[in-house]
């Protein structure tokens, strides 16, 4: 029986290192990834200049786009130390802001990010039937993604588009006037496409 | 017809086009302006015109304008404020889409009235493609000479550039939205002091909404006569309405202040009446921060005078009976609408939106979004409603910022014109639509 445990503990003990070698070879795979190619840092260097001298933490949520969309469209805390360093601001301002808007996601998501506007005018015009559709047709909650890793469902308040309501965001495309069919098409499109939503914005 | 001003040659293809724009009479007003007229007889110009802020506040533009402190040695900054996302309203997107131009025409003119020779549009993260748009229209006009170093050789100079928000409706508040410019967290300051004394970097700044900026190409061009000549009252000018909801033709209309409500609901030149022919229950005229009327006080006003889309006459009667213009964003309910579970898509939304910073609003938007949700789900009781107009009262007034007044306003407007069914709901124990 004891021979047992210690057997059993060593094992699961072993698969915890394993774990984190694992663990720690995925995030050293993630701060080599963390780095912008020199096309991006051009970007990036670009956008730091329309602030005055010393003012260079104001390009942060520009800079986060980019660095989310060049993240599989999520903040990794690798991902977000690195845009502290570009910017030579601490950490935890980064983190702070990260986590003060909706457009940045802080775990990972899929691939096709479909957000769906659930606000007033969006409700008044049927949101709540293309959400549950969405619903149906992926199998996932909003917050979910999908097995496959294919589509994450999100539930996101007012995008300003209410005169062609209901509406849903992907990525930076608007898709309007939503039915049920055509929420459909889409589905099948993206699938075909293997749509990725998380495109660098500025491109 | 109404005057249109800002959107006349909306149609017009390629407006987004510098040579386009630039036929169709575009910076005229920044050639006449830049040439002609110092920095104070423009602000002067908006000043008479009577144009007001028309992001909500309705706060008259040339004198925010003249709170600038001049004599600062410091950098003055003029910044747009294109965080549109006041649930109804959508007026702005269509702007920067399609004529981006004469917000930039606009811009060149209020930074030269401000003296700024840098300034901002902050646009909201979700509309990227328009912020495209702009930036792509900024670099024309550069190339064109009406951007940059030594203007026209008027020897004033500005830099404009676009900024990208990342999804807080907070931001749509101005000294929110200048934290986010410098890249924190959008938390609204305490004023005072205001952002003409202490804004952008700690700089005197302006912060004015697309919608105003975009009309001033208009007024400097025609002079601020003949735009104080359209309207009504101190309603001065035109004004943009993003209607939507229940009607036959939502979309966004240029009216000239004054236009009766009941006109603009039923008539084929706006919405074109309500659809399905159902009847109208209720609007919300001003975006979602707006006390909500029912069709009998939105159509005419509590002393059976017919209520005009107006500052004045849509508050006529005060919270009582009345409301507000707010942004233009005009939300139509037909008599299908629960307005218990509409309000709970405001509350939801308001408790999504709040920062956080002032406990009023961060506690009690979400308690109001669970007592909305219980009584909507049939498990209300009737203290609850007096909870709800409890809540709304003591959050209404108590924050640094107008968020939490626009989060208490539907609740208590609601409650106010429509007990009976909030009532209905608690007594059925479900929703009766």
């Amino acid at each position: 029986m004891h021979k047992h445990f210690a057997e059993t503990h060593r094992c699961a003990s072993l698969q915890k290192n394993n774990k984190i070698k694992t663990e720690y070879a995925d995030m050293q795979e993630k701060i080599k990834i963390s780095e912008f190619n020199r096309e991006t840092l051009d970007l990036v260097n670009q956008i730091i200049k329309r602030y005055p001298q010393g003012r260079q933490k104001s390009a942060l949520l520009p800079v986060l786009h980019i660095a989310q969309s060049e993240n599989n469209g999520w903040l990794s805390p690798e991902m977000m130390d690195y845009v502290a360093s570009i910017l030579d601001i601490q950490p935890i301002e980064v983190y702070e802001v990260a986590s003060f808007y909706s457009m940045f996601n802080l775990k990972p998501v899929g691939n096709c990010v479909i957000e769906v506007c659930q606000t007033g005018p969006c409700w008044l015009n049927g949101a709540d039937k293309i959400l549950s559709h969405f619903e149906t047709r992926l199998g996932i909650k909003p917050g979910e993604t999908t097995a496959d890793g294919m589509f994450t469902l999100k539930t996101v308040e007012c995008l300003a588009a209410c005169g062609n309501a209901p509406v849903i965001l992907v990525g930076t495309e608007y898709h309007e006037n939503l039915t049920t069919e055509k929420a459909d098409n889409l589905i099948q499109k993206w699938k075909r496409q293997k749509k990725i939503s998380h495109t660098n914005p500025y491109l | 017809m109404a005057t249109q001003i800002l959107l006349k040659n909306i149609d017009v293809p390629g407006l987004a086009d510098f040579q386009v724009y630039r036929k169709l009479g575009g910076y005229a007003a920044a050639e006449k302006a830049l040439k002609t007229l110092t920095p104070d007889q423009v602000t002067e110009e908006v000043k008479k015109s009577g144009l007001k802020g028309r992001g909500g506040a309705g706060f008259p533009t040339g004198m925010k304008w003249s709170f600038i402190d001049k004599q600062s040695e410091k950098a003055k900054y003029l910044v747009c404020n294109y965080d549109e996302s006041e649930p109804g309203t959508f007026k702005d997107r269509h702007i920067g889409q399609l004529n981006p131009h004469q917000l930039i025409e606009g811009m060149i003119l209020g930074s030269y009235a401000l003296g700024a020779n840098t300034a901002y549009i902050y646009i909201r993260g979700e509309l990227f493609y328009v912020l495209k748009i702009i930036e792509k229209a900024i670099q024309e006009t550069y190339k064109n000479g009406f951007l940059g170093e030594n203007i026209l050789g008027s020897g004033y100079s500005l830099d404009l550039y676009c900024h990208p928000g990342a999804g807080a409706y907070i931001c749509g508040e101005e000294t929110a939205l200048l934290e986010s410019l410098e890249g924190k967290r959008g938390n609204p300051r305490i004023k005072p002091p205001f952002p003409a004394i202490v804004g952008l970097y700690g700089s005197p700044t302006v912060v004015n909404n697309v919608e105003t900026i975009a009309a001033l190409p208009w007024i400097v061009n025609n002079g601020s006569e003949a735009y104080a000549a359209i309207g009504i009252g101190n309603s001065k000018g035109t004004k943009l309405i993003s209607a939507c909801g229940h009607i036959n033709k939502p979309g966004i209309y240029e009216i000239e202040l004054g236009l009766p409500v009941e006109e603009f609901i039923y008539s084929d030149e706006y919405c074109g009446g309500i659809r399905n022919g159902n009847k109208l229950k209720a609007v919300v005229a001003g975006g979602s921060s707006v006390p909500i009327l029912p069709a009998s006080l939105i159509l005419k006003t509590a002393a059976g005078e017919p209520r005009l889309m107006s500052y004045e006459s849509l508050a006529d009667g005060g919270f009582q009976t009345g409301t507000m213009l707010g942004s233009g964003g005009f939300i139509v309910m037909d008599h299908t609408t629960c307005i218990v579970k509409n309000l709970l898509t405001f509350a939801r939304f308001y408790r999504h939106e709040s920062c956080g910073q002032c406990s009023p609003c961060r506690e009690g938007t979400s308690w109001m979004e669970k007592i909305l949700t219980r009584i909507e789900n049939g498990q209300g009781t009737m203290k609850d409603i007096d909870l709800l107009v409890d809540i709304a009262k003591h959050v209404e007034g108590n924050t640094i910022c107008p968020l939490g007044d626009a989060a208490a306003w539907p609740v208590a407007s609601a409650i106010r014109h429509f007990r009976e069914e909030f009532e209905e709901h608690v007594k059925l124990q479900k929703c009766p639509f």
